[in-house]
């Protein structure tokens, strides 16, 4: 049966594979190319911000009233992750690699962490507090876009 | 709902917690060189010397369980969902019982004498104690189903049995009672320091880090639900021998088990390198250099410890104990320790600087704070240093050239982390004063 461990968990890994082709691309020297790669992996990481801070954050700190706890922790998170995201477009809009590599570095490891976190406790805990509403929860997910 | 007690999202610890560790490690190999270069080739006559005592104690608390404490403590929160309660206090309390404690050991084997020794008693079982009774408690209320935290318990174990027969021998030094069977004790001890505390706890982390840093598929469950515990259970069945009285257990079955717990490491260090080689990041880093490094070397020990047990009758292949030694601690332990401060280092400077800057100033990126050429100078250092280590066990005179090399990679290492942390200082001053404790 679909979790919103395993399903939230599953597409942890969607994204990280399309950090890896994004990265891999700067190998070359083709900067459009670049551009399309870190276009394509954003995307999928603000949707899933998006899936966590439209639909499951909110469902979830009403159901435990946690509202301050671990979802505000998360959510921080995700400011922090916003922001390399900035940094990795500019480095791509003045074509600097260098910054570029430095930037996907810092967030391949912050981002890492902070899905250690999620997949390991939050994701438990909302499988937890949102049992009853299972489906409806993926569902809702399932139709965010960006 | 219930939630399961003790978790929580508290962010990292402050900084000062692993860096006053991270900062110590490096200058207590240093040490350990410069004492190689006095001592020299005599070095290997014996592993009973003081001076190999000394220096192995420097690498091994000196050293790495410097860098593991201060790891432990920052990563706990992260893998576990645990803190440890009042890290700040416990840090500074941990730290400046085992820096002393570490240099009153190595005084105390190179002097011969008493009372240095029975001063490290005191400061190394008080450091070791308040560090396990800490994470003890946070790892007894961590999540059971975790594999790195069944691990991390298994390592702070073996490393509670590796202190109290290190106080045992230590007593018997200092005091010199009649010790039954020390040369066994003093087996067992390094057995369990180097395969329980250090193995286990390289073993637990792995599988967080490895697939974490590299995007590598995650170890098989099949895998990390047995591993190490088996090590454990074999480490315990090794114990067993010289618990009992003599003649209790046949030469055949001690061998066995000694077989057994290299081959569990070995499927350990097969199955780091396969998923390694799997990596869906194509990027390669220094860290994963120094893990492969690391793997590669813990490989060449087994293969010459099962040499060792099974052409036992055959008589020793010269050298092989002093060599397997110093493969394990320098080539595998100290690079996978290595490469895992080049990533926790610039990133927690990363962290605690963006935490402090957002919206003020732009942080600099983790290649920035560490810089990759810095890096990989370093990296070759150790990688000459430590074959022509492993060598020195059957050409002493090669122990030159070795601990040269590994003295100034330690060096190079230390000035790396210090700019690293330069960084810090020189950023977080432009921080607006709201809240001084969260650096």
């Amino acid at each position: 049966m679909e979790t919103i461990s395993s399903y939230m968990t599953s597409d942890h890994h969607r994204c990280d594979e399309l950090f890896a082709q994004a990265e891999a691309t700067v190998s070359g020297q083709d900067w459009a190319a670049i551009a399309a790669g870190l276009r394509a992996f954003l995307e999928s990481m603000q949707h899933h911000f998006k899936m966590e801070e439209d639909v499951l954050f909110p469902a979830f700190e009403q159901r435990t009233g946690m509202s301050m706890g671990p979802t505000q922790v998360m959510r921080m998170e995700h400011a922090q992750m916003r922001e390399l995201f900035d940094a990795m477009a500019d480095a791509v809009k003045q074509q600097d690699r260098d910054e570029f590599l430095g930037q996907a570095e810092t967030l391949l490891v912050m981002m890492q962490q902070h899905n250690m976190k999620e997949e390991q406790m939050l994701y438990h805990m909302a499988d937890q507090a949102l049992a009853g509403e299972m489906e409806e929860m993926l569902q809702k997910m399932r139709a965010v876009v960006l | 709902m219930s939630l399961p007690s003790g978790l929580s999202f508290a962010q990292a610890p402050p900084i000062t917690v692993p860096f006053r560790f991270f900062l110590s490690a490096p200058l207590f190999a240093l040490l350990a060189a410069l004492l190689a270069l006095w001592f020299g080739p005599s070095l290997m006559d014996s592993r009973w010397q003081p001076s190999v005592l000394a220096l192995t104690h420097l690498m091994t608390l000196g050293f790495l369980s410097m860098a593991m404490v201060g790891a432990m403590l920052q990563m706990l929160p992260v893998i576990a969902g645990s803190p440890v309660a009042h890290p700040v206090g416990v840090a500074r309390a941990v730290h400046l019982l085992l820096v002393p404690g570490v240099l009153f050991l190595a005084g105390g084997f190179l002097l011969g004498s008493s009372w240095p020794m029975r001063v490290a008693m005191v400061l190394l079982g008080g450091g070791l104690l308040v560090f396990a009774i800490a994470v003890g408690i946070s790892l007894a209320r961590a999540a059971s189903d975790n594999p790195t935290v069944v691990g991390m318990r298994f390592a702070l174990a073996a490393l509670g049995v590796t202190a109290a027969l290190g106080l045992i021998l230590a007593s018997n030094f200092s005091w010199e009672w009649w010790l039954v069977g020390w040369v066994q004790v003093t087996n067992l001890h390094l057995t369990w320091g180097l395969l329980g505390w250090v193995g286990l706890l390289v073993i637990g982390v792995s599988y967080q880090v490895v697939p974490m840093f590299q995007l590598t598929p995650a170890y098989p469950k099949s895998l990390t639900r047995w591993l190490t515990w088996t090590l454990f259970a074999l480490l315990l069945l090794c114990s067993v021998p010289w618990l009992l009285p003599e003649a209790g257990v046949p030469e055949q079955l001690a061998v066995a088990v000694g077989l057994a717990a290299m081959a569990v490491l070995a499927a350990f260090a097969v199955v780091t390198l396969r998923l390694q080689s799997q990596r869906r990041r194509k990027q390669s880093d220094v860290t994963l250099l120094f893990w492969r490094f690391g793997m590669a070397c813990l490989l060449l020990v087994l293969m010459l410890g099962i040499a060792g047990q099974t052409m036992r009758d055959t008589g020793n292949v010269p050298g092989e104990n002093l060599m397997a030694a110093l493969l394990f601690i320098a080539g595998f332990a100290v690079s996978v320790v290595n490469g895992m401060l080049y990533k926790i280092v610039p990133f927690l400077i990363w962290f605690h600087l963006q935490s402090l800057l957002m919206g003020v100033a732009k942080v600099p990126n983790m290649r920035q704070i560490m810089p990759e050429p810095g890096m990989r100078r370093q990296m070759w250092l150790h990688f000459l240093a430590v074959p022509l280590l492993g060598l020195s066990a059957l050409w002493p005179l090669l122990i030159y050239p070795a601990a040269l090399l590994f003295g100034a990679s330690m060096v190079l290492l230390e000035f790396n982390l210090l700019s690293a942390f330069r960084v810090y200082r020189k950023h977080a001053k432009l921080a607006p004063e709201i809240n001084p404790k969260t650096t």
